[in-house]
This record gives structure tokens, sequence and C-alpha cells, in this order.
């Protein structure tokens, strides 16, 4: 796992290359703290940032081909690439290392862009070829690796992480209105978007061509729930579902070095640990975060885990003050603003396991968006039964039983119930039925946009802009369906793995793996029925089933209990000084992006009241961290332009 | 008097709600749920504010949108707590 970066453009002597590639790959040092390479052909150059997890002692990159015709600089693991490997030299291709580094090289020499289709991994690559004079880039399928662009002044920019494109002299970091709207509406804007203006990420799933000035990019992956096998047995599909998960798992513990497993007590990772100590089982080593508030702690699950597989365990202590002191070095990671503080435990998890020496890990991350575990299918689900009966005083009832954690539900009456829950026979065919709640509470926190935002954004909606993204099949799938492709392809790539996976584990050089999110388990997911996901309320069903045996039957049979962290109570219980920074007056009239009054006003209301809804915990993490990234990025980076040496 | 209960109800509202921004206020008979203004935790606070501020008892059965979802349900409701202490005489 490493940070990539480069260029491609006329015009850069070579000693200015260097010393332009030398600091974008030092902004990124944190991705790839083993080895750092710079290559420079032509109007071409690439950097990487190395952490060595196979092929330690000759996976060195940037990586060129013998004859010299092709060169990689490339971030992340293809984890079958021992049988490409196996099949390229069964097709007469020679191998010079032991990396799968190499394999890509290979492929694309066979198949150009085509390549991609044949890697099951997490990757973000370039590949500069010198025969066709072109720069081919591409991500991996789920979005698991990052990978960002720009053009500037004629010349195209790339990097792994967006601070490594604001070392270039010229490149501002300036906050995108637009995406601005979309974090506060969706959670995380809609690629290319991001939240810097005029930079770019390519979407997972993508490839793109840049040769003559000019790009092109194409998706070369996507979600399809059109092809329900109904003909297939329950057990069928459980055999089928347990082969891939395992298989998964085996090649995702290829490595040279050792590989430790996240372990949070629930269903998911317990899988992943159960299935990771069987094939490795000399001692493996499994992290977990606990809290000091039984609201959010999972410790108790955590050890009976631990107690049935024997692993080497290690937990870091995360409490509301710790969240607070780590937030804004959390956000110069995440590089977007975030409403959730669920970054910063995982940020303080991927510390800990650095500090023990393992440098990859397995996640259970993305189980639930591909075996429907989210409260929000539920929920969709309930809405939709609710909707049959609409004055029933029973059916409300329903949504006390996904929510037992949200004490403030119950207290409500049925008609409140249907109330917060948009219970309606109308809008029974949005395509954003399943998430229209979610989206409405969080878009309140728009509530605190200064005038001057609200006058840029006129009347742009979010929420339409994501309907317009969506694939004409989509609108003739299940609604269970629906659902899983919002979260998968937007929630997944857009925050979970980027804000609470790559970029907080990158901020300590760890890798994290994730065998749900394996293509091959992705798309059979996406084949079985919606009912064999979620059986009544019931989630998960195909999976619990098809793992039963390898767990205690009290995880298996466990509910889901969502990720959840301390939210604005984190900041506002002691003082501390990104807070007070945050939310001055000064700071709020420089940024301009928040009306001042109001947001003085919900600090102090976080401060006193002991009443903090969503749109509140929201709108205040909100604000903190638009305050801190534009601290972190449009202040800093204005400094670090005035004293680069390099002009272009 | 309803129409001072309707003015500190309003005022809260704006207060806890709209953060002081009068030009947000809904109208008297505008659904505080559909406006998205209270949301779950945003009733609990109005039923502790109308507890404290009016020396009002709120039993659970009462927390409903018939007496909860407009300001003038809400004053309403208040003013009918009202009379009932006073015909009570406490």
């Amino acid at each position: 796992m490493c940070g990539i970066a480069g260029y491609y453009g006329a015009g850069l002597h070579p000693r200015e290359a260097g010393t332009l590639l030398t600091a974008m790959s030092a902004a990124i040092a944190h991705r790839g703290p083993d080895e750092a390479g710079i290559h420079v052909d032509g109007d071409v150059g690439l950097a990487h940032r190395r952490l060595a997890i196979i092929g330690l002692a000759d996976g060195q990159q940037p990586m060129a081909t013998a004859d010299g015709r092709l060169c990689i600089t490339y971030n992340g693991e293809v984890f079958n690439y021992l049988e490409l490997r196996q099949d390229l030299e069964s097709r007469g291709h020679r191998f010079r290392t032991e990396s799968d580094t190499e394999v890509i090289l290979h492929l694309y020499r066979d198949l150009g862009p085509d390549c991609v289709e044949k890697l099951n991994g997490d990757f973000a690559f370039a590949i500069h070829d010198t025969h066709n004079e072109r720069l081919f880039l591409a991500r991996d399928r789920m979005g698991v690796r990052p990978l960002f662009y720009t053009w500037h002044r004629g010349r195209f920019y790339f990097a792994s992480e967006i601070k490594a494109l604001l070392t270039v002299p010229g490149i501002d970091a300036r906050l995108d209105p637009l995406a601005l709207d979309q974090i506060f509406t969706l959670w995380a804007p809609i690629p290319p978007r991001t939240a810097f203006q005029g930079i770019c990420e390519l979407p997972p799933a993508h490839r793109m061509t840049v040769d003559n000035g000019t790009a092109q990019i194409q998706r070369y992956w996507d979600l399809d729930f059109s092809d329900i096998h109904h003909d297939h047995s329950e057990d069928r599909m459980k055999e089928e579902t347990r082969a891939l998960l395992e298989d998964a798992t085996r090649i995702r513990l290829r490595a040279d070095v050792q590989v430790g497993t996240y372990l949070s007590g629930g269903l998911d990772s317990s899988i992943i640990a159960a299935l990771a100590k069987r094939m490795a089982p000399a001692g493996l080593s499994s992290f977990a975060v606990t809290f000091a508030d039984p609201a959010f702690d999972e410790s108790g699950f955590q050890n009976e885990m631990v107690d049935a597989l024997g692993t080497i365990h290690h937990t870091v202590d995360c409490d509301a003050d710790e969240i607070a002191t780590v937030f804004p070095q959390v956000i110069r990671h995440t590089e977007l603003p975030i409403l959730r503080t669920g970054p910063a435990p995982l940020y303080q998890l991927s510390s800990l396991v650095r500090s023990k020496g393992i440098k990859a890990v397995l996640s259970g991350e993305g189980a639930d968006e591909v075996f429907a575990g989210y409260d929000i299918f539920k929920e969709a689900c309930i809405r939709r039964f609710c909707a049959g009966q609409p004055r029933s005083q029973l059916r409300p009832h329903l949504f006390r039983r996904i929510y037992p954690y949200l004490a403030n539900l119950k207290r409500q009456t049925p008609d409140y119930l249907a109330a917060y829950f948009g219970i309606t026979t109308d809008h029974l065919d949005d395509p954003l039925y399943s998430h229209r709640p979610r989206l409405r509470s969080t878009a309140g926190a728009k509530l605190f946009f200064s005038k001057a935002i609200k006058k840029e954004l006129g009347d742009y909606s979010a929420a339409d802009d994501l309907v317009s993204s969506l694939p004409e099949a989509f609108h003739g799938w299940h609604p269970l369906h629906q659902a899983q492709y919002l979260e998968t392809r937007f929630l997944l790539p857009g925050y979970i793995l980027s804000s609470q996976g790559d970029r907080m584990a990158m901020a300590h050089g760890i890798e994290t793996r994730f065998p749900f999110l394996d293509h091959r388990l992705v798309e059979q997911a996406a084949r079985v029925p919606a009912n064999t996901k979620l059986r009544g309320l019931r989630e998960k069903h195909l999976l619990r089933e098809a793992m039963r045996a390898s767990l205690p039957e009290r995880i298996a049979e466990r509910p889901k209990q969502p990720y959840r962290a301390p939210e604005a109570n984190a900041f506002t219980a002691n003082t501390h000084d990104c807070v007070e920074a945050a939310f001055g007056k000064t700071s709020l009239e420089e940024t301009g992006v928040f009306d001042v009054e109001k947001s003085a006003r919900l600090y102090k209301k976080s401060r006193l009241s002991n009443f903090t809804g969503f749109r509140d915990n929201a709108a205040f993490v909100g604000i903190l961290s638009t305050q801190i990234w534009s601290q972190q990025f449009a202040r800093q980076f204005r400094r670090t332009d005035e004293t680069l040496a390099v002009r272009v | 008097m309803p129409q001072q209960i309707n003015a500190e109800i309003r005022a809260f509202i704006v207060e806890n709600f709209l953060f002081g921004d009068e030009s947000e206020a809904p109208a008297d008979d505008a659904s505080l749920i559909e406006s998205d203004i209270v949301d779950s935790t945003g009733i609990l606070e109005m039923v502790s504010f109308l507890e404290e501020h009016f020396s009002v008892e709120v039993a659970d059965p009462e927390i409903v949108p018939e007496n909860f979802d407009t300001i003038a349900r809400l004053t309403a409701f208040v003013a009918g707590k009202n009379k009932a202490k006073a015909a009570a005489g406490t």
C-alpha cells in the first residue's frame, strides 16, 4: 500500500520536475514510510511512496518494464496476482521481481486499458506508455484506494491525496460550495466532485487515458441487480457465499509481512477474524476500539470472540476528549468536511496497529452494504409497510424495534413516529425513497450556511444531482436493491472507505483489506433475491446462515449495532482550542461559510443543553470540520505556495 | 393570555430550533415536523420547555401531533392546561 503522484505535460526542466515530484511525494509520505522514488521521462513525471508488503526486496517503484516502454506508479494490492502471473508466464512473459506491481505491467502490455478487468484487488495506478505517449490511470471497482487529479496551466496532475496536488505552485485550496451542499445532504460529494474547487477524483471502477492535453474517462464496471437467481436454493446460495468469502479472505492474507485483523465484536469482523484464524493459525493479531461510555462500547462481544479464536488482542480506549484532541489531524487526512466523528476512533486504532508492528489488517467493512445490514434498509421496509395502512397505530411501533438505541423514540407516539419517518402513500416510486428521511434530517444542518453561500447555491439540489447520476436500470430494481446501490455506490466510497477507511489507516501507514468487497462476492450478493438478504426485519440473513458454523451463537445472532462515537458532546464537555477557534467570530467571518450568529448559538446550545439531536450534532461537527478544513488547507497552502521554489 | 403563550412558544422555537433566524419562523398552522424544524429530540426539548416555562405537566400520551405539531396547537394545549389548573384551583 502506498502513495502515488505525478504529472503529464510539457515544459518542465528535469531539475524542476525533480523538485516538484519530491514535494508532491513528501506531502503523502505517511502513506509510504518505507521507500520513495521518482521517475521523469520526457513530459511525464511519476512519484511513489512505498509501504512494502509484497515483494519486499524488489518491489521498488516507479517500476519500468525491461525495455523501458512502460513505467508504473501504483497504490494498492492485486490479490489474485499469483494466478495472473502464472497465466502470464504460461504465455511467455518473464518476470524480474516477485511483486504484484510487475504483474500489472505485463497485463497492460497484453491487454492495454482492459487489463483492469482481470484485477481482483484494491488499486489506483498510473502507467506511462511511451509507445503511445499516453498516461493510463485506473481505480478499483469499489473505490477502496483514492485517486485525485486536476489540470493546471495545461498540465495534468494526479495523486493519492489532494494535499500532494496542493504542493503544485498555483493550485489553490478553495472550497467548492456545491460539494459542501452535497456533504451537508448526502454526507459526501458526488464524484468526480471533491471539496476542493477544480480538483476531481477518478470515480471508483473508472479508467482514464490522458494524451495530447485531453483526458478520456470510462466506467469499466458497475453494480448490477438485474440478473436475479430466483431458481437457486438457499442452500446453494449459502454455499456460494461461504466459498467466495473464504477465497476472498484467503487471497487477502497474501503478504510478505504479518496481516492482522480488526475485531469490533460485530458479525462482520467476527466472520473475517474467524476465517483468518483458520487460514493463518499461527499468531493472528486482532485490534479493536473500546469506549468508556457503554452506549458505544462493544468490548464484551470482542472478548467473547477473542476467547473463541485465541487471537492476540489489542485495544485502544477512546474517550470523548481524545476524539476532540485528534479531530484536527483527522480532518487533515479526510481532506473533507464531515458530519460525524466516526473516523476519529479509527484514526486512533490504526495508530495502535502501527505501534504493534503490523502493516496490513483485514476489516469487515462492506458487509452491511453487500448483504443488507444497515438499519436504513429495514427502515425503508417498515415505511412501505406503514404506508399500506397509514392510519395504523400498531405498525409505527416497528421503528422502535430497529432503533432500540435511540432513547428519544421510546416516548414518541405512533403518530409522531409515522410523521418523523415520512409515512405517506405518495413517493413510493421516488428513486431516493429509502434515503429521504436521512437526507432531510441531514440537510437540516444547512440552516447554518451563510447568506453568501445560500445565494451561491441558489436552488441547487444535491438530491436531484444524485438522481440524475443513477443508471437507467436502477428504476426497475427491487426497492432493497435500489437502497443497496445508493449506499454502495455513493456513501461507501465517498465516506466509509475514504474517511473511515483508507485515509484513517494510511495516516499511520496501515493497509486495510476488505474481503466483503471482493467483486466476485459483491456480484454474487447482487444476484440473490432481496428476501434472502433482508428476511423480514432480520438483516444479513444469507450471510448469517452461510457463516453460522464459524461463530459463537451469540455473535451469529447478534443484531446490527451501528458503529457510533460521541458527537458534539465530545467537544463541549471540556475546552478545546480547535473548537474555540472554529466557532470564534473572527474565524467564522473569515471563512464566510456559516452564519456567525446562528453558529454561536449552536455552540452555546451544545455546551449547555441536554438536547442535541441528529441535526444539531451533524451541524456542529459539520461546522467544526469545515472550519478546520479551511484552516488546514486554504490558509496553510497559500503560505506553502509562496515559499515553494518551484515555478511552473 | 393565549397571545402571550403563542409569543413565548414562537420565541422558543426561533431561539432553539432556528438559532435566532426569524425569517425561517413557521406560520401558526405550519407543521413543525414537515418543515423539518423539530425532530424526535426536538419534540422532547419542547416538552421540557413547556413543563419548565409554563409549569405544566405533560403526560406521554399527550405527546401527539394534535397537541404539538404547530404553534397554534401548542398554544391551545398550554392554554388548556392552564385553564384546567385554574379550574382545579392549583
